[in-house]
C-alpha cells in the first residue's frame, strides 16, 4: 500500500526534492531507465549506404528478423558515423510501405497489373531471353567478319548493384552473345 | 578547387573533409553556374557560364605557362612536356578550331599527325575504326599505345618549338583573362585571384586538390574537360601527391564498381577491351593492346584476359581454343544505351532488362526512352519500388498526348521486387576505388531477391534450355562456368556472393590457392581471375573488403578499412610524390620514397611502382612491360611511363583540350570559327531534334542557358527518394530557379507556374526567384542561366514533369556520354499546355525556330556537312 | 537542496528538479557557420523517433520546406538568403550585369501564402509571448532580410546564404515544463526537458508556455510533441540521432559546460577570421530563460533565423504566487493564465 502510494507523483513531489513536480517526481515509470531500441537488437550487420558513392558505413540493427534502425558506423575512416538525409532515410527505404513485395505482370495490351508467381516469371523470362537472342542473332557482318552476337537483348543497370552481381550479369550476357549491356556510368 | 561539382549537396558526408580542411586554414573555391550550398560555405564563389569550363581552365593554364609558374622539375621529369611532336601536326590555332587530320565527311580525325616525332600509331589498319569505336575508353587500363614512344625525341630544356610544352603554350596563348571574361562571363580580377590562389598553393610544400563530378562529364566535350583539369594539375605537380589529385565524385553506390567490373558494352572486367570485328583471334586482340616498347603493366594484358577467360569458361578454356576467345561476341561500333534505345524505337531490340535504374526519368530525352520501352516485346524491371520505367504504359506523359495508348502497346512487362542493400551481401566500390563488403542483415521477404539470385537462376534456366543444342552459337552458354556455390537448399537457392568475390580475386589453378594479387597472373591458363585490378581483394584467403578496423586504431591512410584497388593503394601514381632521385619533394608532403638501405620503395601508402626498381634505373633497350620502366617513370599504366599533357593517342577529338561551344549554345564560339566539338556524336533523327546554335539561325527562340542537377534531398531519378515521406517532404515539388533579372524580363512570379521550353518538349515547374543565380555578360551580351533539379517524375509521393525530357541526345565522341549539363531554352510564365495542345506547341516552336532533322548536325562549322540518320 | 528557481542562472538544473545523483547537464551547440543545409538532422531525428511526415508543401522560403518546428518536425533547418557577405567570403557577383535583389519580392510572395498555410514560417518561433508581456511584434519573414536592409540598391553584388538547424532549446527555465498541469513534461537527470506521451492529456498549455514556439500538439491525438534530445539514446551513452548524423559537425552534442567553452573558442576564431557578425545565442545563463541547453552560433540577429531576440520564460514572475499556492494547483492556474494570454492556436 505504502509502496504503491509512494509511486504517486504527488506524494513523490511533496516528499522528495522535486517540490515543483517538474523533474524526478514527474517521471513516469515508462521513462525510467529508458533504453534505445538498438540496445535490444539481436544482431548488428555492417553495411554500406546504398545512395551516392561516398561509401558511408552503416550499422543495421536487427530484432526479431526485422531491421529496427540503420545509422552511421563511427569506425569508418570515410564517414566517421555521419550520414546525409538520404543515408539517414535508409531505414524508411528498406522498411517502408513503398517497397514492392510481389512480382507484378503486365500482359501485352493490358491496362493493369496482375499477379505472377516468381518462379513462373523466371521461367517465362528465360523463354523470352532464348527467343529474343535467337531473333537478334548475327553470325558475321557484311564483310564476313565474326560477330557471334545478338542484338535482340539489352540491359541497363549496375551502378546500384554489387560488384558480384555486375560480374555475373556481364559474364552471362557475354556468353549469350548479348552486347548491349550498359549502366549509369555511361550517363 | 571544386568545379563541375556541387559537393556539399551531392556528397555531403564526403564534404566533411573539405570543411575540416577549411577549419585547418584551407581556402575553398567553388566554380559553378549557380550559387549552391557548396558555394555558401566556400571562401570564394566564381559564377561561370555552363559549358565554358575548358576556356576557364585553359585560362588558368595560360596563366601558369605565361608566368612560368609550373612545377618545372616535376613537369620535366614526369610528363611528356619534353617530347617532340611530328612536323605534320597542326594545332587549332593554325586551323581555326580544328586539328590536323579532320575528315568532314565522317566527322572524324585521322590521328597520324598527332604522334611524337619518330613514333607511329600502333596497328591501325585503316582510318575507319576511329569514329565507330569507343576506342579511348576501351584502351583505358592498358593505356593507349604508341609504337616506339620510349624512343621519342625529347628536349629536356622544353625550348624546342615542337616540344609538347611549347605546343601547349601556343595552344592556350589566346586563353587570356580577357578571353575568359568574354567566354565564361567571369570578371578578370576574380579570375586572376583564382589563378593566384591555385598556383601559390601548388609547389614542393603545398598541394591543391581538384574536385569534379558529372558537371564535367555530361558534355559533348566531357572527356576533354577532365583532360584540362588533369593537364593543369600535372603542370602544378598536384598528381600522385598527398593533398593533390583530380577527384571524380561519383553518384551511385557502386558506379565505380560497375565501371571496373563493367556492365558496359565496350569493356570487359578491369578495363580490358571488348573484342571487336578486327580481332580475328586472341593473338590479334593482344597485339592490338600493345605497342612496340610498351612500358608498364598495361603490357601484361594477355595474362589478364586469359585469366578472365579461365574464370568464364573453366576447363573448357584451353590453349588450343584460344581459351575460348572466339566464343566472345564482337562489337563494331556504338552499342551504347542511347543507340540501343533508338534501336528499340526502330524495332531492332526485343527484350530489355532494367536493373536498379530508371531511364524513363534519369536518362536524357525521356520521351525517347519511353517510346523505346513502348516498342519492345518484353521488359523486365527489377527495383525496390514501382518506378516510372515500369509504369510507362499507364502513366507516362505520352499517355496524355496519345503517343502511347495502353491498349495498343504490346510491351509485356515484368516488374520484379529487388532485395535491398541490407538483404543481401556483396561489395560496393566507392568513389575512391574502395571496395567495402556488406554483410546481410536480414533475409529478403516475399518475392524480393538479389540481382545475384536473378542472374544466377536466369543463367541456369537459359542453360537448361540450350543444354542439348548443337548450334555453334550455344557452345559458350553450354561451356560457361556457372557453378557458383549456393547458400541454402533447393534449385532456387541464393548463390554465394563470397564465392563470386573469390573468383573475381582469382586462383592459382595448379595449387587451388587464392591469388595474392595481379602480379601472379599468367597467360598460360594456369590462373583464373575475374577482374585483374580486383585481384588481391581475397589475398591470404581473407575477404579484405570486409575489414573494418576503426579509423581511430590505425594510421592516417586507414589501410585496414575495406580494400582499394589496385593492391590496396590509396593514392594512384604515388611514385610522383618523390623527386626523380626518390626523395620526397618535401618533408611536409612525403608519401612514398626510395629506401636505399633496403633497396626498395616504401612509405605511408603502398608504393605504386615496381618495388625494387631504383630511382636512377635506366631500362634496357628493347624491353617491354614493367621491366621497361625507368626509375623516373611514375605513370606505370602509360605506354611511355609519363603523364600526357599532350595526348598523341587515345582521344578522338584532339590531342589537347579546346574550347568548343556546347551543342546548343546561345553564342558564337569567341575563340574559333569551329563552333562545337567537330567530332561530337549527333543522332540526326526526327525524334531527336536540336535547338539551333550559331551560326545557324533560329536560336533566338531559346535564348537562355539551361542546366540541371541534383538536390541533397533527392537521389537521381527519384526512385529511392520521391517515394519516401521523409525525403519527399523536404523538396516536395519541381521548381525552376531563375535570377531576379530574368524573372523581370519574363514576368515570372516567385512560386508561380512557368514552363521551360526546348525543341523536345515543355516542362512545367514552380518558379523560384533567387539571388543565387546571376546573369553573365558574354561577348557583350547579357546571358541568363536557369536551373532545375531533375529528380521528378510521375510516380511517388511527390511528382512533377521529367526535366530530362528537355534534353536531346548528343554525345562526347570518346565515351558516348550525353550532353545533359547544358542546353538552351525559353522560360515562359504560366502552366504548360497539356495533351494534344502540348504537341501543337512543340510543332509551333520547332517551326518558328526553323528546326529540321539537319539542325545541329553540321558538326564541322566550315564544311557544313549534315550528319543525319536515314529513316529505318 | 536547491531553491527550485523559475528564472535566472541555475548551476544544477537536474538537481533543482530533484535528481539526487545525476550526470552532468548535456545539450547541443549548433555552429551554423559550418551548416551545409543538408537536413540530415531532420531525417535522422524522424527515423529514430518515428516522427510523422509533416506536409508536402513547397514553401518558397529558399530551400526550407519544413517551415517551423512543430509536433512533426523536431529539427528544422532554416535557409536565409541575404544581400550581404559573410566575413571575407567572396560571393562572386561583383562585376556581373545584375539588377536589384529579388529578395524583397520573394518575401512579398511568400508572406501571404504562409498566413494561409496550415503550417508555415509565420510561427517559426518568432513570436515571444510572455504572459502579460508586450504584444507580439512582427519580426519579418524568416529566411529573408529584414525590411529596409535592401532599400535603394540598384545592382546587387553582395550575397550570402545562411543555414541553421533549429531545435528545442531545453531551457534552464522551461516554460512548457513549468505550466504543464499533468506532469507529462519533466526535467530529466541530464537537465533536458521531455514530454511523456503516456501522461500527456493534450491540454496544450505547454504550447503557449514556450517562448520559442517549439512545442506543438499532434493533430491525430492532440498530444504535445517536441525534441527529447533522444532521451533513450543519451541514457545509453549514445549521441542524439541528429548530432550523430550531421555531416559537418554543425550540431555538436555534449556536456553543456564543455560545449560552452568550445563555442567561446569557435566564436573567437571566427572573429579573428573577420566574421565579426558571429554571435552566440542561448549561451548566456543570465538571459530570460536562464540559458539554453541547446544554443547556437549565429551569423546575424536571431530574428533573421526566426528566433526571438529576447526570449522570456512566461513563469518568470510567478514564484511569489507559486509559493503561496499548492504546487499542483498553481501549475493549473498558471497554465490557464498562460494559455489565455498567450494562446496562439
Amino acid at each position: 500500500m505504502w509502496e504503491r502510494l509512494g509511486k504517486w507523483p504527488v506524494v513523490r513531489q511533496l516528499t522528495g526534492r522535486d517540490r515543483l513536480g517538474r523533474g524526478a517526481a514527474a517521471q513516469s515509470p515508462s521513462h525510467v531507465g529508458l533504453r534505445p531500441r538498438t540496445a535490444d537488437a539481436d544482431r548488428v550487420a555492417g553495411t554500406v549506404c546504398p545512395y551516392c558513392a561516398v561509401g558511408c558505413a552503416q550499422k543495421a540493427y536487427v530484432r526479431d528478423e526485422k531491421i529496427v534502425q540503420i545509422e552511421g558506423d563511427p569506425d569508418s575512416p570515410i564517414s566517421r558515423g555521419r550520414l546525409c538525409p538520404k543515408g539517414s532515410a535508409s531505414l524508411q527505404l528498406v522498411t517502408g510501405p513503398q517497397r514492392l513485395d510481389k512480382v507484378r505482370y503486365r500482359a501485352p495490351y493490358s491496362t493493369e497489373w496482375t499477379d505472377l508467381d516468381l518462379h513462373q516469371a523466371m521461367e517465362m523470362i528465360a523463354d523470352r531471353v532464348v527467343a529474343a537472342r535467337e531473333r537478334g542473332w548475327q553470325d558475321v557482318d557484311g564483310k564476313g567478319r565474326r560477330l557471334n552476337r545478338t542484338v535482340g537483348l539489352a540491359a541497363l543497370g549496375g551502378a546500384t548493384l554489387d560488384n558480384e552481381e555486375n560480374y555475373l550479369l556481364k559474364k552471362l550476357f557475354t556468353a549469350m552473345g548479348a552486347i548491349q549491356i550498359e549502366n549509369q556510368a555511361r550517363i | 578547387m571544386i568545379i563541375g561539382s556541387n559537393m556539399a549537396e551531392a556528397h555531403p558526408v564526403g564534404f566533411q573533409w573539405v570543411m575540416e580542411a577549411k577549419g585547418h586554414g584551407a581556402r575553398v573555391i567553388h566554380v559553378d553556374p549557380r550559387f549552391t550550398r557548396t558555394s555558401a560555405v566556400a571562401d570564394t564563389y566564381v559564377p561561370i557560364r555552363a559549358g565554358s569550363d575548358i576556356a576557364f581552365l585553359g585560362g588558368v593554364i595560360h596563366h601558369v605557362l605565361d608566368n612560368d609558374l609550373d612545377f618545372r622539375e616535376y613537369v620535366a621529369a614526369y610528363t611528356n612536356a619534353s617530347f617532340l611532336v611530328g612536323e605534320d601536326f597542326a594545332d587549332t590555332e593554325d586551323l581555326d578550331g580544328l586539328f590536323s587530320g579532320y575528315d568532314p565527311a565522317t566527322g572524324t580525325y585521322s590521328r597520324d599527325s598527332w604522334y611524337y616525332a619518330g613514333t607511329r600509331p600502333p596497328g591501325e589498319p585503316d582510318g575507319s575504326r576511329a569514329k565507330a569505336f569507343s576506342e579511348p575508353l576501351q584502351a583505358g587500363a592498358s593505356g593507349a599505345g604508341i609504337d616506339g614512344a620510349a624512343d621519342a625525341e625529347r628536349d629536356p630544356t622544353l625550348q624546342h618549338p615542337r616540344c609538347v610544352y611549347q605546343i601547349l603554350k601556343r595552344h592556350f596563348a589566346r586563353y587570356t583573362p580577357e578571353m575568359v571574361e568574354r567566354v565564361c562571363g567571369v570578371p578578370q580580377e576574380q579570375f586572376l585571384d583564382l589563378c593566384r590562389a591555385w598556383t601559390a598553393n601548388s609547389n614542393r610544400e603545398r598541394t591543391t586538390a581538384l574536385v569534379y563530378s558529372v558537371g564535367w562529364t555530361q558534355h559533348s566535350v566531357g572527356a576533354q574537360y577532365i583532360r584540362t583539369g588533369a593537364i593543369l594539375q600535372l603542370l602544378l605537380g598536384n598528381v600522385g601527391r598527398p593533398g593533390g589529385g583530380v577527384f571524380a565524385l561519383r553518384g551511385h553506390a557502386s558506379i565505380q564498381g560497375s565501371t571496373d567490373i563493367p556492365t558496359l558494352f565496350n569493356l570487359l572486367p578491369g578495363y580490358l577491351a571488348m573484342p571487336d570485328v578486327e580481332h580475328t583471334d586472341l593473338d590479334a586482340w593482344i597485339a592490338d593492346q600493345r605497342s612496340a616498347g610498351h612500358k608498364g603493366y598495361g603490357y601484361d594484358v594477355d595474362a589478364y584476359l586469359v585469366s578472365l577467360l579461365k574464370e568464364y569458361f573453366g576447363d573448357a578454356a584451353t590453349p588450343e581454343n584460344g581459351f575460348g576467345f572466339d566464343w566472345l561476341p564482337r562489337i563494331d561500333g556504338d552499342h551504347g544505351t542511347y543507340r540501343t534505345v533508338m534501336d528499340m524505337i526502330d524495332g531492332k531490340v526485343s527484350g530489355y532488362f532494367v536493373l536498379g535504374q530508371n531511364p524513363a526519368v534519369g536518362s536524357a530525352h525521356g520521351k525517347l526512352q519511353r517510346l523505346g520501352l513502348a516498342n519492345l516485346d518484353w521488359l523486365v524491371v527489377r527495383d525496390l519500388n514501382e518506378i516510372e520505367t515500369a509504369t510507362f504504359w499507364k502513366d507516362s506523359p505520352e499517355i496524355e498526348t496519345g503517343e502511347i495508348v495502353p491498349e495498343r502497346c504490346r510491351t509485356e512487362v515484368f516488374l520484379m521486387p529487388a532485395a535491398s542493400h541490407v538483404e543481401k551481401e556483396g561489395t560496393f566500390t566507392q568513389t575512391q576505388r574502395m571496395l567495402q563488403w556488406r554483410t546481410k542483415a536480414v533475409e529478403p521477404t516475399g518475392d524480393r531477391r538479389s540481382e545475384l539470385w536473378f542472374t544466377h537462376h536466369l543463367g541456369r534456366l537459359v542453360r537448361e534450355r540450350l543444354a542439348d543444342s548443337t548450334e555453334p552459337r550455344d557452345v559458350p552458354v553450354q561451356r560457361l562456368a556457372w557453378d557458383y556455390a549456393t547458400e541454402g537448399e533447393g534449385p532456387w537457392a541464393e548463390p554465394s556472393a563470397d564465392d563470386v568475390l573469390r573468383r573475381i580475386n582469382g586462383y592459382d589453378l595448379s595449387t587451388g590457392e587464392l591469388l595474392p594479387g595481379y602480379l601472379g597472373l599468367k597467360a598460360d591458363g594456369s590462373t583464373s581471375c575475374g577482374c585483374w585490378i580486383y585481384s588481391g581483394v581475397y589475398a591470404d584467403g581473407v575477404n579484405q573488403a570486409a575489414r573494418r578496423t576503426p579509423h581511430t586504431e590505425q594510421g592516417p591512410y586507414d589501410a585496414e578499412w575495406g580494400w582499394t584497388w589496385p593492391m590496396n593503394r590509396r593514392v594512384l601514381y604515388n611514385r610522383a610524390s618523390a623527386d626523380p632521385e626518390g626523395r620526397p619533394w618535401s618533408e611536409r608532403k612525403k608519401l612514398v620514397w626510395w629506401d636505399a638501405d633496403a633497396g626498395e620503395w616504401t612509405g605511408h601508402d603502398v608504393p605504386d611502382f615496381p618495388a625494387r626498381i631504383p630511382p636512377g634505373h635506366v631500362a634496357p633497350q628493347g624491353s617491354t612491360g614493367p621491366e621497361a620502366l625507368c626509375g623516373d617513370d611514375p605513370f606505370i599504366m602509360q605506354p611511355d611511363g609519363k603523364a600526357w599533357l599532350f595526348a598523341p593517342h587515345g582521344l578522338l577529338d584532339g590531342p589537347l583540350p579546346t574550347h568548343y561551344e556546347p551543342h546548343e549554345s546561345p553564342v558564337r564560339n569567341p575563340l574559333y570559327g569551329q563552333q562545337g566539338n567537330p567530332t561530337r556524336k549527333v543522332y540526326g533523327r526526327p525524334d531527336n531534334p536540336s535547338n539551333p546554335s550559331p551560326p545557324e539561325s533560329g536560336g533566338q527562340m531559346f535564348p537562355y542557358v539551361l542546366t540541371a542537377a541534383r538536390l541533397t534531398e533527392h537521389h537521381t531519378a527519384g526512385g529511392m527518394s520521391r517515394q519516401l515521406p521523409y525525403l519527399a517532404e523536404l523538396q516536395p515539388a519541381l521548381f525552376v530557379e531563375v535570377s531576379p533579372e530574368l524573372a523581370r524580363e519574363r514576368g515570372l512570379a516567385h512560386l508561380g507556374d512557368a514552363h521551360v521550353v526546348t525543341s523536345r518538349t515543355a516542362v512545367q515547374a514552380r518558379v523560384v526567384v533567387t539571388d543565387r543565380l546571376a546573369p553573365l555578360r558574354i561577348e557583350g551580351r547579357v546571358i541568363h542561366q536557369v536551373w532545375l533539379p531533375y529528380h521528378f517524375g510521375h510516380t511517388g509521393l511527390v511528382s512533377g514533369d521529367v526535366v530530362n525530357d528537355l534534353f536531346g541526345v548528343v554525345e562526347d565522341s570518346n565515351v558516348f556520354i550525353q550532353e545533359s549539363k547544358v542546353t538552351t531554352c525559353d522560360v515562359r510564365p504560366g502552366p504548360r499546355p497539356r495533351g494534344q495542345e502540348l504537341l501543337a506547341l512543340m510543332e509551333q516552336v520547332r517551326a518558328a525556330a526553323g528546326i529540321t532533322v539537319e539542325t545541329g548536325t553540321r558538326i564541322s562549322t566550315s564544311h557544313g556537312v549534315p550528319h543525319t540518320e536515314e529513316s529505318p | 537542496m536547491s531553491r527550485n528557481r523559475l528564472s535566472g542562472p541555475l548551476d544544477d538544473v537536474a538537481g533543482d528538479a530533484g535528481h539526487v545523483t545525476h550526470p552532468p547537464r548535456v545539450g547541443f551547440f549548433t555552429d551554423t557557420s559550418v551548416c551545409i543545409g543538408c537536413k540530415a538532422c531532420e531525417v535522422a531525428c524522424k527515423e529514430w523517433n518515428s516522427v510523422p511526415e509533416d506536409g508536402l508543401d513547397l514553401l518558397g522560403m529558399s530551400f526550407d520546406n519544413t517551415g517551423m518546428l512543430g509536433a512533426n518536425s523536431w529539427r528544422h533547418v532554416a535557409f536565409v538568403e541575404q544581400s550581404r557577405p559573410t566575413g571575407r567570403q567572396d560571393p562572386g557577383f561583383d562585376g556581373l550585369p545584375t539588377g536589384p535583389s529579388g529578395i524583397p519580392d520573394t518575401a512579398d510572395a511568400v508572406e501571404p501564402r504562409l498566413r494561409e498555410a496550415p503550417r508555415g514560417g509565420s510561427e517559426l518561433g518568432t513570436s515571444p509571448l510572455p504572459p502579460g508581456g508586450p504584444e507580439p511584434q512582427e519580426l519579418g519573414m524568416p529566411g529573408f532580410d529584414r525590411p529596409g536592409d535592401l532599400a535603394g540598391a540598384d545592382t546587387r553584388t553582395d550575397f550570402r546564404w545562411l543555414m541553421a538547424s533549429d531545435v528545442c532549446k531545453h531551457c534552464t527555465h522551461a516554460g512548457c515544463l513549468d505550466v504543464c498541469p499533468t506532469g507529462a513534461l519533466f526535467r530529466t537527470e541530464f537537465g533536458t526537458v521531455v514530454v511523456q506521451q503516456d501522461i500527456c492529456n493534450g491540454c496544450g498549455y505547454c504550447v503557449s508556455g514556450c517562448p520559442y514556439g517549439v512545442i506543438d500538439r499532434r493533430e491525430h491525438d492532440g498530444r504535445a510533441n517536441k525534441c527529447t534530445l533522444c532521451y533513450d539514446r543519451i541514457g545509453d551513452g549514445l549521441e542524439p540521432a541528429c548530432a550523430k548524423a550531421c555531416p559537418t559537425d554543425s550540431i555538436q552534442f555534449g556536456e553543456l559546460d564543455e560545449l560552452r567553452e568550445r563555442a567561446d573558442r569557435r566564436l573567437a576564431q571566427l572573429h579573428d577570421l573577420g566574421v565579426g557578425e558571429a554571435r552566440l545565442y542561448g549561451r548566456d545563463p543570465d538571459d530570460g530563460v536562464g540559458g539554453d541547453g541547446a544554443f547556437f552560433l549565429l551569423l546575424d540577429e536571431p530574428e533573421v533565423y526566426g528566433l526571438p531576440p529576447d526570449p522570456q520564460v512566461p513563469t518568470r514572475y510567478a514564484p511569489s504566487m507559486w509559493r503561496r499556492a499548492g504546487a499542483a494547483a498553481a501549475a493549473f492556474a498558471l497554465a490557464g493564465i498562460a494559455a489565455f494570454v498567450g494562446g496562439r492556436r
